[in-house]
């Protein structure tokens, strides 16, 4: 009785597990299904041609979707320009310097920076961010690829400092004391010793940032303008991949070339975030090796 | 708590905690099953209108979203036993809505497309139009902005991205800063038809709502949008920080200002368009009252008290011919 209660609670959670790879297969199948009738519409040199995406023009509709991921890319590294020193600088604080006592109040605040609802944070970018961006670098207008870096390099935030901190108190103990035993400071330690040690973790921390700053939607969609012109600099309005998605998914009509180039969309968003979450795994698996 | 810490203690721990994990799964797993799950909450309205209770879902323009706000309260406030739920998400948004049968009463600032109306049918939903208001759409610059006029061409050019600096229209030597709304939007349907008769160009910033609009342009001396007119007063004054310009149907005409109801009621502000609302085949029951309340007298003070215009007679006779 006892060993059929252990199996059922072993295989019941392994199926739990399953669950997980078999949503993420279905999420994967579901988007290339939908995308292909707008594969055979389209065609897919057509979604990579030059020009701008527009499917419900006053002409002839425009499927290209070159400008969206140039602007995917410029608000994700955008924001890690922003959140990686920041992130890996209060990481080190904590993990090397903060007492315990400091530690316990400031990780749940770090935390609770990633409970802020999306909407509140684009609000806070539209309103309050957009105008200081306009009046610091002498613009007509805040709402850019800047704004959206920055906001959502908050929202990277504590992904980037959870993860950072983590890889940061791996780095085992000898390493500090040898260092410090050789007569060097503790700054020297943690600049010399310490971060180097810890490096793979901080990259694949900052890529997992940059996965949640890809996707991020809302605040994006609210703070950046959503110009569909090819962005030359920060200081362009640009519109991403999940933007251009939340804002027209609403009224398409269920069935039409438009619909299906939206789900097409999302699947090269979902490779995106894949490649970038992929490629942080392996560089962490990499860094758990070495330590 | 901790009296049972035992193999068996743990057992009866287990146990709880697996309902809590099945529950959370199954939670999580029936809204995803049945994605029109929504659509009850709108058939249940139709089946209670013999009874005083009745809930009317309504959805669509964000032009709208504030005047039939308010005409819902009042409505609500006669008539106890009705709930009224008013959102916005644009025009496209609320028709897709009643396509997909999850809405009453679709709010649109735009008329639906022949597809559109095909579409609803294939569902068994027959799209019936109603115009209960009038709206000027408005063309607003920053308030610094020297520029007081411009025609009807020379906004569509400015749209299109063929005019790009305020020195070419009477301003001064300054990039346009043009705001526009997004493709689900009537009044971005209605704006590129009838005023563009082209494509926007892409530099245009797409903002989410009228009040982003405004907010924008508010910010921006250098800017220049379109919102509906309820969005440009507030309390029969306009907004500070915005400015509507005076709009001529062709260059070197007279031109005039959409904030005063006797332009709208002549035709003489070039850039009108009357709000729609479409329901799902001849109202019944409380649909229908509150259609009655928008029309009545009451209703249209309310929709000038919101800065919008009252329906003409035309209007009035295209009611008519739809609602008989």
């Amino acid at each position: 009785m006892h060993n059929f209660k252990e199996n059922a609670i072993k295989y019941f959670f392994m199926a739990n597990g399953m669950l997980s790879i078999i949503i993420l297969l279905g999420i994967f199948y579901l988007l290339l299904s939908r995308s292909l009738p707008a594969l055979q519409n389209v065609g897919l040199t057509n979604f990579f041609a030059p020009g701008y995406w527009n499917p419900t023009a006053y002409t002839t509709p425009q499927y290209s979707i070159l400008n969206l991921i140039k602007g995917t890319f410029m608000v994700g590294a955008g924001s890690l320009i922003f959140a990686v020193p920041l992130g890996v600088a209060c990481a080190t604080y904590l993990a090397e310097v903060a007492g315990a006592r400091e530690r316990e109040v400031l990780k749940p605040i770090i935390e609770i920076l990633a409970g802020i609802p999306s909407v509140v944070l684009g609000f806070f970018g539209l309103v309050v961010v957009a105008p200081v961006i306009a009046e610091l670098f002498g613009l007509n207008s805040g709402i850019n690829a800047l704004n959206g870096s920055i906001l959502v390099g908050i929202m990277a935030l504590p992904t980037i400092v959870s993860l950072a901190e983590d890889a940061i108190s791996a780095v085992p103990q000898s390493y500090r004391h040898a260092s410090l035993a050789l007569g060097a400071t503790k700054w020297q330690t943690i600049l010399r010793i310490t971060l180097p040690a810890a490096l793979s973790g901080i990259i694949a921390a900052s890529m997992l940032g940059m996965g949640r700053a890809v996707g991020e939607t809302m605040t994006v969609l609210m703070a950046t303008g959503n110009a569909l012109a090819k962005p030359s600099s920060f200081f362009d309005s640009v519109r991403t991949l999940s933007a251009n998605i939340a804002i027209e998914m609403g009224e398409v009509p269920v069935g039409s070339v438009h619909y299906h180039s939206l789900f097409f969309v999302g699947f090269v968003l979902f490779m995106i975030t894949f490649i970038i979450n992929l490629l942080a795994d392996v560089i962490f698996q990499r860094y758990r090796e070495e330590i | 708590m901790y009296s049972g810490r035992g193999n068996t203690g743990r057992g009866k721990f287990f146990l709880p905690f697996l309902f809590v994990v099945v529950a959370l799964l199954l939670a999580v797993s029936v809204p995803v099953g049945c994605g029109q799950g929504t659509g009850t909450s709108a058939d249940a309205a139709k089946q209670g209108k013999s009874t005083a209770a009745a809930t009317i879902q309504i959805r669509g323009s964000d032009s709208e979203v504030n005047l039939v706000q308010r005409l819902a309260e009042l409505f609500m406030e006669d008539h106890p036993g009705v709930q009224i739920a008013v959102t916005g998400g644009g025009s496209g948004t609320g028709i897709a809505a009643l396509i997909d049968g999850t809405i009453d009463i679709a709010n649109s600032s735009r008329p639906m497309k022949e597809e559109e109306i095909n579409q609803a049918r294939r569902n068994g939903i027959e799209p019936v139009p109603v115009r209960f208001a009038v709206d000027g759409v408005a063309v607003i610059v920053n308030e610094s902005n020297p520029v007081e006029t411009l025609s009807v061409a020379e906004i569509g050019a400015i749209f299109r991205g063929d005019i790009t600096n305020w020195r070419e229209v009477g301003g001064e030597d300054s990039p346009i800063g043009i705001y526009g709304r997004q493709s689900n939007s009537g009044t971005y349907v209605f704006f590129m038809e009838t005023v563009l008769q082209g494509d926007y160009t892409p530099q245009m910033r797409n903002m989410g709502g009228n009040a982003d609009i405004v907010e924008a342009v508010t910010t921006d001396k250098t800017g220049i949008g379109y919102v509906a007119i309820g969005y440009v007063t507030d309390g029969g004054s306009v907004r500070p920080g915005i400015k509507p310009v005076k709009v001529s149907r062709n260059p070197g005409e007279t031109s005039y200002t959409p904030i005063e109801l006797e332009n709208i009621t002549s035709g003489k502000y070039p850039i009108t368009r009357p709000l729609y609302q479409f329901l799902n085949g001849r109202p019944e029951g409380a649909v229908k009252d509150f259609i009655m309340f928008e029309l009545s007298d009451r209703g249209q003070k309310i929709v000038l008290e919101q800065g919008f215009y009252p329906i003409t007679d035309e209007d009035r006779k295209f009611n008519e011919n739809s609602l008989k």
